[in-house]
């Protein structure tokens, strides 16, 4: 069973088509990454996937459960999706410790004691155990994004959405972000990933998803994808 | 582009269910409203003291016969907002760019600067009005005006722009330092920087709280009449010691309100459209 399917969803701003009818299914323990130019749709698809943009047309389903339907609450759905973007996003008048911990705690209910033991041991997890006390601002742009990743982690959700999370970090940075992301899927965390970093898409994913204009125009194993790409505009896309 | 779009009927039949629960959310809203109309209008008027309320605050014939007098003040009043609040704009914004001036050798207008806002701010409106408006003609110095509503004027100037002052300068100091750093960076100098990078952003960030300073100067104009002028209030005061009769001042009152309101619906269209460009993200 499919944990996730997007099935002919369209996005449109004004008069400019930015879905067009994308398709795709996410099976449990899968990381999908989107490729592709920017403006091609990536973080668009992202973004209705966690509903923070209504679709134009077409749905979703989590779970089975239709996540586009208009009688649905958008944050019962956000609470099994957690999201990482670009930016980073965090709270910067909260600690790393209160950023981690704020959804556990307010939106699900755990108390205090128990939401801060579980991000100190997943802040460990991942290097940061002596940066709990600290302000976003204090912080680089891979811790910052680490801690987000972490922040997204916090609330267990069934499906985590990165979209170009290692976009803003220098490339030594890049790597301590790839690690934890690594990490993830050897642990079975279900991931789509918007990304530019095609050699680690490549090493990550179990499905490449090419898209263009709007359009899925290919998708597949990396293998398939990278070495032997079918569609001429993902040549392109690829070897220039 | 968009030619290729056809929306399938599953959208249709979502668009029919937005349509529908828009619907029930309006006749919910008039439901509601109606109901609590009903039932507000019904209290007051089932009231005992409703009808003594009526005559002394709401009395149609003690409106009618006030109100000319009341509008012609109301000109005055009019009149002073208009002449006070370009003032305050400009001098507020001089106030504010003194303090954040950097150089030593300006040290000494800094302090002023400083001390200006932290006493004029500390003083209450209507003392400013009987210091300036009594205090400067007992002086009986030459070229000082002696006429009340330029003494009202320039006592309500002094009081706002060291609010206003206080709100650029909170305004100034919210743009973040990177964008002081690539103005600098491309060789801008400081005056360069604020007149092209900085007040730019500050004054659309602040916006709102001067309108909300400027509703209150529209209010404290009244204070004028302390001074004689025959401006709304003191117009109303002389209708309702005639008479005993407050309708007048509810009158006066309603004036003030009607101007204060648009720029209140105002302020909130701006913010609203600042929050729109912004986006989320």
């Amino acid at each position: 069973m499919a944990l996730l399917t997007i099935d002919g969803v369209w996005k449109r701003y004004r008069h400019h088509n930015v879905l067009r009818g994308v398709d795709l299914t996410v099976d449990p323990h899968e990381v999908v990454c989107l490729i592709g130019a920017s403006g091609s749709g990536k973080s668009t698809l992202l973004r209705c996937v966690n509903l923070l943009e209504t679709v134009d047309d077409g749905a979703i389903y989590l779970d089975d459960q239709e996540i586009t339907d208009v009688r649905v609450n958008p944050d019962q759905i956000r609470q099994r999706i957690g999201i990482v973007f670009q930016a980073y996003n965090l709270f910067p008048h909260m600690t790393v410790l209160d950023n981690i911990t704020l959804a556990p705690r307010k939106v699900h209910g755990v108390p205090r004691p128990q939401a801060e033991a579980q991000a100190r041991d997943l802040l460990a997890r991942f290097g940061l155990a002596d940066k709990s006390g600290t302000y976003p601002d204090r912080l680089s742009g891979g811790q910052q994004q680490r801690v987000a990743i972490i922040r997204a982690l916090a609330t267990h959700p069934r499906l985590l959405l990165l979209d170009e999370v290692t976009s803003a970090l220098d490339p030594t940075l890049v790597n301590e972000v790839l690690g934890i992301i690594r990490e993830l899927k050897q642990s079975g965390m279900t991931m789509i990933l918007a990304t530019h970093e095609m050699s680690f898409a490549r090493d990550i994913a179990d499905t490449i998803c090419f898209l263009d204009q709007g359009t899925l125009l290919e998708h597949g194993p990396p293998a398939q994808i990278f070495d032997a790409p079918q569609n001429p505009r993902t040549r392109e896309f690829l070897y220039g | 582009m968009s030619a290729d779009w056809v929306k399938s009927d599953r959208q249709l039949a979502r668009e029919a269910l937005l349509r529908a629960r828009g619907r029930r959310s309006l006749s919910a809203a008039t439901i509601s409203t109606i109901v609590v109309v009903v039932v507000v209008v019904v209290l007051v008027a089932a009231s005992p003291g409703w009808p003594r309320v009526q005559d002394t605050f709401f009395n149609w014939d003690a409106l009618v016969t006030a109100l000319p007098d009341v509008l012609r003040g109301f000109l005055l009043n009019v009149m002073i907002f208009m002449i006070a609040e370009p003032i305050v704009l400009v001098l507020g914004l001089g106030v504010a760019l003194v303090r954040g001036l950097r150089a030593p050798v300006f040290f000494p207008l800094r302090v002023l600067a400083v001390l200006y806002t932290d006493i004029f701010r500390g003083i209450p409106v209507i003392l400013l009005v009987y210091l300036v408006g009594f205090g400067i003609p007992a002086l009986q110095l030459q070229g000082t005006p002696g006429d009340p509503v330029t003494l009202g004027i320039i006592a309500l100037v002094l009081s706002y722009t060291s609010f206003v002052a206080e709100v650029f300068r909170s305004g100034i100091n919210s743009i973040h330092p990177s964008q002081l750093a690539a103005a600098r960076s491309l060789g801008l100098t400081h005056a360069q920087t604020m007149r092209h990078i900085v007040v730019p952003q500050a004054i659309r960030r602040v916006v709102p709280p001067l309108l909300n300073d400027f509703a209150s100067l529209q209010k404290d104009s009244a204070l004028v009449a302390l001074l004689g002028p025959l401006e709304a209030l003191r117009q109303a005061q002389i209708h309702v010691a005639k008479t005993f009769n407050y309708t007048p001042y509810v009158g006066a009152a309603l004036l003030f309100v009607a101007l204060t309101v648009p720029l209140a619906r105002f302020t909130d269209h701006l913010a609203a459209r600042a929050a729109q460009q912004r986006g989320g993200g």
